[in-house]
């Protein structure tokens, strides 16, 4: 069974339709990248599989997101056992206003997950080490978060997400803001989360969906042209749109 | 709007096709000093192979250079791998054109054995399918391509017949063993023209189709 | 460069014209201003005396309305900003808006028919009333503007783990904006810290020492309007003591709250 299977999902902002009728299975540790253009709608298609939408007011969502086979749009889901379930990570690297211990333990606070004390010190520092970074941090755990280099802090939010023990990430363009090297590390920070998560990252790097992903899926004006594995669509899509984005010919 | 790879990709283009005509003209000169006993057209033929690796250097540098700059995807990633493999398969049919013409420096110091009718009937074989294929490629035409690998057969069956030949020229006339062996290299060089042409063919398939033909059998 | 050299000159104008009063009232205020002066009360012409009934009711009077006013502008603000998009929250915040641009004696007319007639005695009470009302709204809009300009994708950040839109707001948004917060608070205590007109209406004022919330209260304002008014030299070198006082009060307000509220993270 699918760790992620949509069906026939719609989106509208008020009366206008983002998302045009998306059918996709991901199975579970997979890492697919979501690619298109600008405002083809991927990132909103991501945020309808944690219910980020549901901030938006006039948002509205016809069809099916089922995760682990359960209906998330159905009236009785609880949003925030989904989020937990469902973790994210964004674009523009995000910190609390709070020490680097803080903004780890925040989720797991949050939610009540720990025991005690030493149990939420072990859960910190768990995470801080899937996500690369304790080495970097252990020293000034209780410092502000704001301190650390915009990659540390990707990587925090990473560890942030991590900490609350999710099954799928949803990544929306993570490395976007970050250098060459911070990127690297991100990217194969991504590669070995695959091993226990299972993986959607948005990105227009597309040497970076090339890279990491085991499937690539392509969007364009809201639809679904083409999902592939990702060796498949970098040498030889099946759709001539797929094609022209991915040789750069679109203009 | 172009984009900055289609000029690239298009020159790339242009400097093998350059270096495909310019190897059919070795092919067809190196033929031609044998046939007509043109000693200093063979010695010609020989060192144009200098110019020849020139080229072949010169479209490995570009290849790897659009490779890391402009980090081609989909046709133009096949494009520029169909080239870059292309090219040394073409760099070797001018090294058997040029062996072909050192044969011909010594055959033609000898008297001929007998008029050459079926080795000049292999080389124009080889020397067309040479340049269908490089039409093919630029046409990236599949269909061509696999009717070219197809044409290789004749070839293979010309070699069979001329090495039957001189193997009985060999038998009956012990002292002409040693041009009749030269001639059966000349014949085993077209005969392995003709399968790396059938190696261009292949990825011209490849650049069209996305697909290995190569060792279909295998797979 | 013109530009530049323009504003640079305005800048300098008006810094000053600020050191100008500041040292005139410091110079002025400076012959008056002993121990005796800051703990006594008010005595007639010749016997000296001084304001401290006057500071301690100045402290009270800010004390309970900041308790009351500081908290509720940020309560009001928080829910402008979360959740004020509606037609209730243009409404609140219009009245806001209204109530920063009323003159403060209207307060003082209004708490004193309120508060004051109803109970039949000037009171502390009223005066808190009074300076709270002036207070609410300045907090509430500040704290607005500084809420919104916490970046959604903090809220985000939390709302991603699984945190309810209240925790957000508790945890994520109003620690983030505190400085911005305080500084508005800051504002609003400054700003009834000077204000006189509402509390003759209400507060009143005292020539003695007191605690009740039901009395009379001395503030610093009033006395100092009292001995301005006077016809006395004496009485007016005390105004300017007393006023070298306020604003030393003010400023001393001012860095604490900058101390306490400065950038942890």
């Amino acid at each position: 069974m699918s760790k992620i299977s949509v069906s026939n999902l719609n989106f509208f902002y008020g009366k206008a339709q983002a998302l045009h009728d998306i059918s996709l299975d991901i199975p579970e540790r997979e890492v697919i990248a979501f690619v298109g253009p600008s405002g083809c709608g991927k990132s909103t298609f991501l945020r309808t599989l944690n219910r980020m939408n549901d901030t938006i007011p006039s948002a509205r969502v016809e069809g099916q997101v089922l995760i682990d086979g359960k209906n998330i749009y159905e009236a009785n889901t609880d949003v925030a056992s989904l989020r937990r379930k469902v973790g994210m990570v964004f674009q523009k690297s995000n910190p609390f206003p709070k020490s680097i211990f803080e903004n780890v333990a925040y989720g797991v606070r949050i939610n009540g997950i720990h025991k005690d004390k030493a149990d939420l010190n072990v859960r910190v520092e768990k995470a801080l080490h899937d996500a690369a970074l304790l080495d970097e941090v252990k020293d000034r755990m209780n410092t502000s978060a704001f301190g650390l280099s915009g990659g540390q802090q990707q990587r925090l939010c990473i560890a942030r997400a991590l900490a609350v023990q999710p099954e799928v990430i949803l990544m929306d363009e993570p490395a976007s803001a970050l250098d060459p090297i911070a990127t690297q590390k991100i990217e194969e920070l991504v590669v070995e989360l695959k091993k226990q998560y299972t993986i959607v990252i948005v990105t227009h790097n597309m040497q970076q969906a090339a890279r990491v992903s085991d499937r690539t899926a392509f969007f364009m004006l809201g639809k679904l042209v083409e999902v592939n594995p990702t060796q498949k669509m970098f040498t030889n899509p099946d759709e001539k749109l797929t094609e022209d984005y991915v040789t750069g010919r679109f203009g | 709007m172009d984009r900055i790879i289609d000029q690239q990709l298009d020159l790339l283009r242009d400097k093998l096709l350059l270096l495909g005509g310019t190897t059919e003209a070795a092919l067809q000169r190196a033929m031609r000093s044998l046939t007509e006993r043109d000693s200093k057209l063979a010695k010609q033929v020989l060192e144009d192979d200098k110019i020849i690796d020139q080229m072949e250097l010169d479209i490995d540098r570009f290849s790897v250079e659009i490779l890391a700059l402009q980090q081609p995807a989909a046709h133009d990633l096949r494009f520029v791998i169909s080239v870059a493999k292309i090219t040394p398969i073409l760099e070797r049919i001018a090294d058997h054109a040029g062996s072909i013409a050192k044969a011909a420096l010594v055959l033609n110091d000898e008297p001929q054995l007998k008029k050459y009718v079926d080795l000049p009937m292999m080389a124009d074989n080889a020397a067309e399918m040479l340049r269908t294929a490089l039409d093919a490629f630029t046409a990236e035409d599949a269909t061509a391509s696999r009717r070219i690998i197809e044409q290789d057969k004749v070839i293979d069956k010309s070699y069979k017949r001329v090495f039957d030949e001189l193997i009985t020229i060999m038998i009956d006339n012990p002292s002409a063993t040693a041009s009749a062996a030269h001639l059966l290299f000349v014949a085993k060089h077209l005969e392995r023209i003709g399968d790396y042409v059938k190696d261009i063919c292949e990825l011209n398939v490849y650049l069209r189709e996305a697909a290995f033909i190569k060792h279909s059998k295998i797979q | 460069m013109i530009m530049t050299t323009l504003t640079a000159a305005c800048a300098f104008g008006v810094v000053a014209v600020l050191l100008l009063v500041l040292s005139y009232i410091a110079y002025q205020g400076i012959t008056s201003l002993t121990f005796q002066f800051l703990i006594e009360t008010p005595k007639p012409v010749g016997e000296g005396g001084g304001i401290g009934n006057a500071i301690v009711g100045s402290l009270i009077l800010l004390g309970l309305a900041s308790l009351v006013g500081i908290p509720f502008g940020i309560a009001v603000g928080t829910y402008l900003a979360e959740m004020g998009d509606g037609w209730f929250g243009t409404i609140v915040r219009f009245v806001a808006d209204t109530m920063i641009g009323i003159p403060s004696i209207v307060f003082g007319v209004f708490v004193y028919a309120l508060v004051v007639l109803q109970q039949g005695y000037f009171s502390t009470l009223a005066g808190c009333v009074a300076l709270a009302l002036i207070m609410i709204p300045i907090v509430t809009r500040t704290t607005e503007e500084m809420i919104r300009l916490v970046p959604k994708s903090m809220r985000e950040g939390a709302l991603a783990l699984g945190a309810p839109q209240w925790r957000v707001t508790k945890d994520i948004v109003i620690p983030a904006a505190m400085t911005g917060i305080a500084t508005g608070a800051m504002l609003s205590v400054a700003r009834v810290l000077g204000e006189t007109a509402p509390l003759l209406f209400t507060a009143f004022g005292s020539r003695f020492y007191n605690i009740y919330l039901d009395e009379p209260m001395a503030s610093l304002t009033v006395q100092i309007y009292n001995y301005a008014i006077s016809p006395f030299e004496e009485w007016h070198d005390k105004a300017w003591a007393a006023t070298l006082v306020l604003v030393t009060l003010i400023l001393l307000i001012n860095i604490i709250v900058r101390f306490i509220t400065r950038k942890k993270y």
